[in-house]
């Protein structure tokens, strides 16, 4: 099909102009009760044109430009660093390496701010993991995935708040709170197929959160839970002054000038200890019979059926174990930041954490890993564009999907690769 | 004993009204999911969107000096379908059709994403503060005593019932009499086959979205108009509703979604009658949950056969 190439780019110009224009460049507002529409500012007039001008040249000289992005990436040389890092020898070095540096790093740099966003990342990290277990491995899509961040975070929250417990007591609780959740809900919705099962997820994420939000007389309510106890070690708090009834304080019992920085490197170390655990057991898991099976059900369902595997028990493992995951970061989470809300539940933290594993590469626990730390950096690197923070984050989302929608670091198993060149070599001769 | 009749005529009204903003939102929904079967996660934003062009056509014709109410609402309507359905064509373009072909996962992640994007969108374009509307059309007929509790159904929910029908009736005159219809039809019995036999299937697939958008449009301008107050943030919720009606009545079926927002709409504003406003999204997400584990292929819709 002919088109004038001028035409063709003009269409997506004038469409552009269509679609930004009521939204961007005229001004809804109240004035004294009345409807009112004004002009934006000049300056997003400009924007707008300028926009409009700069898809009609990228259209209109759209095969140059394809041809030449071609040419470019055939121009460099593709590194072969990758090949000699996944060595298992060098591999295990710079495992060992880069954990001794996570462990050490905050005694040598103390930065409050640093710590803040590590632990963060840590949480985000053993969201995502957990996630992996759910939609990377077993392909079960999960969009109520907060919904046992929440259960755990309340688990703790509430705990700590009628009873007293610490958070070493009820950190095994909230973690099988939250498997407890999944389990419910998983035995009767884990027959759906794929899209059903991420909506009555996403259904139950919201029902826990509106339940959190309107259950006011047990869980506060909006205002959610205040002063909930911090992490001790061993019972050493990490307060200036002991609490009534506690056993010593930390800089008291190693007889040391009193520095909130202390809590903050312990619930560091505390969150990167919880996450290799994590990422330790998920591994182990995924070896094991039950982690094949996950994948293989993932692969065909009918296949696994017919070679006598129980479906449901897979799928239900799979989502208990993620759940009780989201359960043990939930409690973490609750113990760091001191107060929850339901404000902390809501879907787009679903949405964030599902991102963080499809863009990760889904399955793949490095992957997740990275993900969570530029998901996580990102927005607060990009602080002064906070009124353009989501906008980004939304675009990005997409055109990572189109551009890359295998992920960061797509998941590799060990294969041995023939080599075709060779290969044909021989057979040629 | 009237009284409590009466009330529940009021509610009844409610949900009526609710149920057609339902009905027609989940139309986007089901037709989507119908032919590439995958969930248009931004359609609630697409709405949200409409609500927004619909006040501006509003506002710029009150300040010509419009003040015919019927010209108003026919104005909004003329240009936010316009609109609206440019933008459900070019979400698709723009972010979908890349991905189409690709794991389904991958295209959900596109919409959230997009969903995200037309939110933060409209909240840098048009500020986050809540933009309110005096009512457009006033007054009402009124049942029951005096002295008791009246119901009252007001000119304005008539005008929605009425539009909403007419919406209704068009699309299906269009999904069944016309070539195009047929067209659509045949997308979603058999994408490949379809494309075989020489139609456009690309071209269909961007016509449901707009058609998609289009029903939203009309659902964002009448709501709109009915509450009188919006903001960036009215899409989303409604959306995911207006999905879960979708998969009510079975997903990828056009009266199936009619019959599914109709339910939803009813069953909440009971539960916001009798029992309490805060808990009407657990009672409709529990309905959810109820039917599809009773019936998982939604009241009116066809159970797959899975094939090896």
């Amino acid at each position: 099909m002919m088109r004038n190439p001028f035409v063709a780019a003009l269409i997506p110009a004038v469409v552009f102009v269509l679609l930004a224009l009521p939204i961007l460049g005229i001004d809804l507002l109240n004035e004294s009760l009345m409807l009112k529409i004004q002009a934006a500012p000049a300056a997003d007039w400009m924007m707008i044109i300028i926009a409009a001008v700069a898809i009609f040249f990228i259209q209109l000289f759209r095969k140059p430009i394809d041809a030449g992005v071609t040419t470019f990436k055939e121009a460099v040389p593709s590194l072969n660093l990758k090949s000699y890092l996944v060595q298992p020898k060098v591999m295990r070095l710079l495992t060992i390496f880069l954990i001794l540096a996570l462990f050490l790093w905050p005694f040598l740099y103390e930065s409050r701010s640093g710590l803040d966003i590590s632990i963060k990342v840590l949480i985000y990290i053993m969201l995502g993991l957990g996630l992996n277990v759910v939609v990377g491995l077993a392909g079960l899509l999960d969009l109520g995935y907060v919904g046992f961040y929440a259960v755990g975070a309340y688990t703790y929250g509430l705990l700590n708040y009628y009873f007293g417990f610490s958070f070493w007591m009820a950190l095994p609780i909230a973690g099988g709170m939250a498997a407890l959740a999944g389990f419910l809900l998983g035995f009767p919705v884990l027959r759906l197929r794929g899209d059903y099962l991420a909506i009555v997820t996403l259904g139950f994420g919201e029902i826990i959160r509106i339940l959190l939000n309107n259950l006011t007389s047990i869980t506060g309510g909006p205002n959610g839970i205040t002063g909930i106890d911090r992490p001790t070690l061993f019972g050493l708090e990490f307060n200036r002054k002991l609490r009534d009834g506690g056993w010593d304080t930390f800089h008291g019992f190693f007889g040391i000038e009193y520095d909130p920085i202390y809590r903050m490197i312990f619930i560091y170390l505390l969150a990167l200890i919880l996450v290799l655990l994590c990422i330790y057991v998920i591994n182990r898991l995924q070896r094991m019979p039950i982690g094949r099976a996950w994948e293989a059900l993932r692969e065909d369902e009918i296949a696994c059926r017919s070679l006598g595997m129980s479906r449901t028990m897979i799928k239900l493992s799979a989502f208990t174990i993620g759940a009780t995951t989201a359960g043990f970061a939930g409690s973490f989470f609750a113990a760091y930041q001191g107060t929850i809300s339901p404000e902390s539940f809501v879907f787009i933290e679903s949405a964030i954490i599902l991102a963080i594993v499809v863009l990760g590469g889904m399955g793949s626990q490095v992957g997740v890993i990275l993900a969570a730390i530029v998901l996580t950096v990102l927005p607060e690197v990009a602080r002064e564009f906070s009124q353009f923070r989501m906008l980004m984050f939304g675009g990005l989302m997409v055109l990572m999907m189109i551009w890359r929608p295998q992920g960061f670091m797509p998941m590799t198993r060990p294969h041995i690769q023939l080599n075709s060149d060779k290969i044909q070599k021989e057979t040629a001769q | 004993m009237a009284d409590q009749f009466y009330l529940f005529i009021q509610q009844l009204f409610n949900g009526f009204t609710l149920g057609s903003a339902y009905a027609l939102i989940a139309i986007g929904y089901t037709m989507v999911y119908g032919i590439i079967g995958m969930i248009n996660f931004a359609h609630g934003e697409v709405y949200m969107i409409s609500s927004y062009i619909g006040f501006i056509v509003i506002a710029a014709l009150m300040m010509m000096g419009v003040d015919s109410a019927f010209l108003l609402i026919t104005g909004a309507m003329i240009v936010a379908i316009t609109l609206t359905s440019v933008y459900g064509f070019s979400i698709e373009r723009v972010a979908y059709r890349p991905v189409r072909g690709q794991n389904r996962l991958i295209a959900l992640i596109s919409a959230i994403g997009m969903s995200i994007f037309l939110q933060n969108y409209v909240r840098v374009g048009q500020s986050s503060r809540d933009i309110a509307m005096p009512p457009l059309v006033e007054g009402g007929w009124t049942f029951g005593n005096p002295d008791g509790f009246e119901a009252t159904l007001t000119y304005m929910r008539v005008v929605i019932w009425v539009i909403t029908i007419a919406a209704m009736i068009a699309l299906t005159l269009f999904v069944t009499r016309t070539k195009m219809g047929r067209a659509c039809r045949a997308c979603s019995e058999d994408l490949g086959m379809t494309n075989l036999l020489g139609i456009n299937t690309n071209f269909i697939i961007a016509l449901t979205f707009a058609i998609g958008a289009a029903m939203a449009a009309v659902a964002g301008v009448l709501l709109g108009t009915f509450y009188g107050v919006i903001n960036p943030y009215v899409g989303f919720i409604l959306g995911l509703k207006a999905f879960t009606a979708a998969v009510l009545g079975g997903i990828g079926s056009i009266p199936g979604a009619m019959l599914g927002g109709m339910l939803l709409g009813i069953a909440e504003a009971m539960t916001a009658g009798y029992l309490s406003a805060e808990y009407k999204d657990v009672v409709s997400f529990g309905l959810l949950i109820l039917v599809l584990l009773f019936r998982p292929y939604g009241i009116l819709g066809k159970p797959e056969v899975e094939k090896v």
